[in-house]
Parts: structure tokens; sequence; C-alpha cells
């Protein structure tokens, strides 16, 4: 990985003690990949695969066995400020109301503002996720969708460097999960904030994401592709499934979900023999679009890795 | 109708309090004489021999009477009942605020470090069934103070639930709150206070409530041992004098403050309690 990304995961690899002695249980190993600044990054794979755990770990939440999480050239080690995560089950605070819970978050971040200069950043959020008027309700009188706007108002208004979103529409129903997709996007292109994003939806990969990783099946996962979104923003939601390329990407991602995520999985755990000296497994980059429809047909022979030791 | 309808429930207490009081009031009266006494009889003072429990007429006379002057003071032994009252009062909360300044900080503590549960659980578990008033006479020993030996049989006995609600509030905050403060970078003390305490909050204050009303039950029979003052002492000294009226009224009105003390406290879990 030659390539100077904002974030950095290198080796990553996360091992679980098994029951019998001296055979750990290998959940991913071997992740490398990076996000640039600025940039809207999705990762899928089956549940199991440990997308979570990477998601933890770059929040500094959870700890890898291996491996190492740079971001602007420092290594990741423990939570920070710098790296706001929006959780799936929104991870409000019950007693405060919503006002509060977004100024928990910004007056931990930014300690010398003032009381006005806290409320008014706050309610500029809030606004952003269309809860102004909700801003002095508890999260429990919030519907599962409002509180997730008051979660991801949370997350930007302490305006990390890097935003972590652990499938924050995984619990939303559909209608309400594409609002606030739209309201996402929204909010992203006003900041320009780096976001790496946990999803199960391809569309909602498609329709967020500039670069969407896939990561194979667990144990022994890894993040095998890097699929460049290369359809234009801004996208919508009624037009993005128009653009000439959105079903090749589709097609690809589905058709990874569905085969290749089974069929590459462990694919390379002979390599962990040697760790000493473990060659960097970049994801094997992919742009179906700029490719065109042959992709398609060529890609169940080119299974091999790219390799830069 | 409607109103009726919403409150038939006070009919039926109502309804059932009568019937007790018939009941009592009815079974209570002494028998009537048949026939004349007989010289020895009359001597003796009638011909019912046995002692009876009072009619509830006579225990609402003494209420009354009582309640209309509740702080005179005659002398050590005869003082108002809301003097006695007072004097409980004072026992129960100091005792019982002593121990929630010891027992919530150690709580916290102990929620927070599963090493520390381990570490102090034997000790909890063998100090907790100890019955508190047989801590009274060592407690007479060491402090040779009646007055504070009875604070201290209060604190030990509200020390248990308020530890053990407080660890488990601490240790049953959700994950995920926690991972909130910690990414948010809040310090180990502000994340106590800003995040564990509102969380736990309503646990702590259960137990709490626990406390006091065993604090109200125990010092009752505390300050029977004691002796001076209080409504223990009170309703012993009563029994003494053979006024089982003043027994039976004391009762109630020792009832009446427990109850009154639960009340206070569930109105303040009512205010930290939050919905998810």
């Amino acid at each position: 990985m030659n390539k100077n990304y904002y974030v950095k995961v290198e080796n990553l690899a996360k091992r679980f003690p098994g029951e019998s002695k001296g055979k750990d249980l290998t959940v991913f190993e071997n992740c490398n990949f990076g996000i640039e600044k600025g940039e809207f990054v999705c990762i899928i794979g089956h549940s199991g695969c440990g997308k979570s755990t990477i998601l933890n770990i770059l929040a500094g939440l959870d700890q890898a066995t291996d491996g190492y999480i740079f971001m602007n050239d420092k290594e990741v080690s423990g939570p920070s400020l710098e790296r706001g995560v929006v959780f799936q089950n929104y991870s409000l605070l019950p007693w405060l109301t919503t006002l509060k819970n977004v100024t928990f978050g910004v007056r931990a971040r930014f300690p010398q503002w003032s009381k006005e200069r806290v409320i008014e950043h706050s309610m500029k959020f809030l606004e952003l996720v269309g809860l102004k008027d909700s801003a002095h309700r508890k999260p429990s009188e919030l519907s599962g969708g409002m509180r997730q706007r008051v979660s991801i108002a949370r997350a930007f208004a302490t305006q990390p460097n890097l935003l972590l979103l652990d499938e924050p529409f995984g619990a939303l129903d559909a209608l309400t999960r594409g609002m606030i997709q739209e309201e996402l996007i929204k909010i992203w292109e006003e900041t320009k904030q780096t976001v790496f994003m946990i999803t199960h939806d391809v569309d909602e990969a498609i329709l967020l994401a500039d670069r969407v990783l896939l990561m194979t099946n667990g144990p022994y996962a890894r993040v095998a592709e890097s699929v460049t979104v290369s359809i234009p923003r801004p996208r919508e939601r009624s037009s993005v499934i128009h653009h000439p390329g959105f079903y090749q990407i589709r097609n690809h991602l589905v058709d990874f979900l569905v085969s290749r995520s089974k069929e590459l999985s462990g694919a390379i755990q002979s390599d962990s023999n040697i760790q000493s000296f473990t060659p960097s497994i970049a994801p094997k980059e992919v742009d179906p679009i700029a490719e065109g429809m042959d992709v398609q047909s060529q890609e169940v022979g080119t299974q091999e890795q790219v390799i830069s030791a | 109708m409607n109103y009726i309808a919403a409150h038939r429930h006070i009919l039926i207490s109502l309804l059932f309090l009568l019937c007790t009081l018939g009941i009592w009031e009815w079974g209570s009266q002494p028998p009537e004489a048949t026939k004349a006494m007989s010289e020895y009889e009359l001597l003796m003072g009638g011909v019912d021999q046995e002692a009876r429990v009072p009619p509830p007429s006579a225990i609402i006379e003494r209420a009354f009477d009582e309640l209309s002057d509740p702080f005179y003071d005659a002398g050590p032994n005869d003082k108002g009942i809301g003097i006695q009252l007072a004097y409980s009062l004072y026992r129960v909360l100091m005792g019982f605020f002593l121990a929630a300044l010891i027992a919530i900080p150690i709580g916290f503590v102990i929620g927070m470090f599963p090493i520390m549960h381990k570490a102090l659980n034997p000790y909890i578990q063998i100090l907790k069934p100890i019955s508190p008033l047989a801590w009274m006479p060592l407690a007479l020993f060491i402090i040779k103070d009646s007055e504070a030996s009875a604070i201290f049989v209060i604190f030990i006995c509200s020390i248990w639930p308020m530890l053990i609600n407080t660890a488990f509030g601490v240790a049953d905050v959700r994950k995920d709150w926690i991972n909130v403060a910690r990414t948010h970078e809040l310090s180990n003390l502000r994340t106590a206070f800003t995040v564990i305490l509102p969380a736990a909050a309503p646990t702590i204050l259960t137990g709490m409530r626990i406390s006091i009303g065993i604090a109200w039950l125990v010092i009752v029979a505390a300050e029977m041992l004691v002796g001076g003052t209080g409504i223990g002492y009170y309703v012993w000294n009563e029994w003494n004098n053979l006024d089982l009226t003043s027994v039976i009224f004391s009762i109630l009105m020792i009832g009446l403050v427990g109850m009154l003390l639960d009340l206070m406290l569930s109105s303040v879990s009512r205010w930290v309690q939050y919905k998810e």
C-alpha cells in the first residue's frame, strides 16, 4: 500500500483464544485498506466477518490482536474525539433531552466554548437533521428514525476527523431509512467529513459511498476488494438507479456477497504461519463502470491477489 | 358516573375499614352483667376479670388527645408523641445518611471494578445477614453512648441494601453509554458523574428506599433496648404502664411515619427515573 492514505489500516487481525489450547479463533486477518481525506467509504460483508470489530478498533473501543491503524500518520490507540461514532442502537443518553445529548458531545469536544456557543452550535446541527422542534424532548419520546438523527447530529456536531457509522440505519424501516440517507448525504456534502460506514444494504452503499470495501466470510475474513463507485455526485435515491453504471456496480457487489465472499474466504489462511513477514495483501481494486460489462465474465477466473510486499 | 367508577377502590377501602373497626368495637365491649354482682365481685371491680384490647373509639379519642398537643414535654417519662417521633426520625435519618455517604461511593467502586467486587464480596455476604440488633452490645461497649449506638445500629442496617444496589446499578450501566463517554474522551470522574450516576440513579434510589424501610423497622426495636426517648421506647413504656390504648395508637403512628418516609424517597426516585 504505497498510497499515502489519511487513514491506513495495516495487516489488521483479530483473534480470540480458542477453547483448546493454542487453537485461536481468527475472526479476520491481513486486513489492509486506506481511506482518503474527505472520502466516504462503506464496508460490506456477511455477519460474523468482523466488520463491527474493525469499526470498534478504528474507534479505539476494541484492540486488534495484530496490525496497526494510522490516522494522519499517528497510530490509533484508544478512543478519541478525533473519531466520532454513530452506533447502530443510537446510544443516546435517555435521561438527557435531544439538545442536551448533542451539547454533551459538543461540550466534550470544545470545552473552552461558552454555554451559548455550545447551544447555538448544537442547534445548528439539530436543524440540519430536521429536529429543531424536538430539541427539548427526551429520546423515549422520539421514533427510532428521529433518535438516529439525533445520534448523527451529535456525531457531526463534534466535527471529528473521521466519522464511524456502525450500520446506522439497520434498525429503521425502509422509508425512514431513505429519508435519513439523503439527510446524511446533505450533511456530508456540507461538512466534507471523512466517513467509514458499515452497512448490509448494497443500494445504500452505492448511494452513499465513494468506495465500497468487500469482506470475505469469517473466520479468516479479510478485505478482498475495493470497489470504486464512480457515479457522479450529487446523487439522489430516485435518480441514482437510472445511472447506466448503477446495475454494473450493484451486480458486482451482489455477486460478491452471494458467491465470491464464500469462495475467497480463508483463501490466504496459509500465510498466517509466517507472520513475521506477512505480505501486505491489498484488496483488489475494482471499478465496474470503467471496466464495463465485460468485467462480469472475466472475474470468475481472476481470483489471485495483488501482492505488494 | 365516571368519577365514581374511577374511585370505586376508595369506597371498597372505606367499607373494609368500617367493617374491621365495627367488628373490633363490638368484640371489645365488656359483657353486660346479667345478674346483680356479689359482694366479692363488687370489691374486685366487676364481673369481668379479663383485660380487654381497647376498642377503636378509645384509640381515636386518645389519638385526638395526643395529636392536639404532640410536642408537650412533662419530664423524662411523659413526652408528646411528636417529640418521640422526632427523636426516632433524627436517629433514622442520621444513620441513614451516614450509611449513604459510605455505601454509595463504595458501591460505585465495587460496581466499576470487578476485582473489587470479588475482593469485597465475601465480607459483604457475611456482614449483611447479621441482625442489626446483634451489633448493639458491641456498639454500646465501644461507643459508650446509647444515643450514638442507636444511630450506629441504623447505620449498619441501612448500609447493605444501598451498597449492593449501587454496585449492581453501576455494574449494569449499558456498555453503549460507557462507550459514548469513552469516544468523547471523558475522564473517569466525569464519566462517573455525567453517565454512570444518572444511569444508575434509579437502582441506587431503590436501594435507598429499601434501606430507609429497614431502618425504620429497626429503630423501634433499638429504642426498646436503648430506652430514654424515641417511639420505640414510647411503645415499650406504655406497655409497662399497661396503657394499651397508647400502644395501639403509637403502632399506627409508626406505620404512618414509615409510609411518609417511603413516599418521600419514591418521589425522589420518580425524579431520577428515565425511560429508555
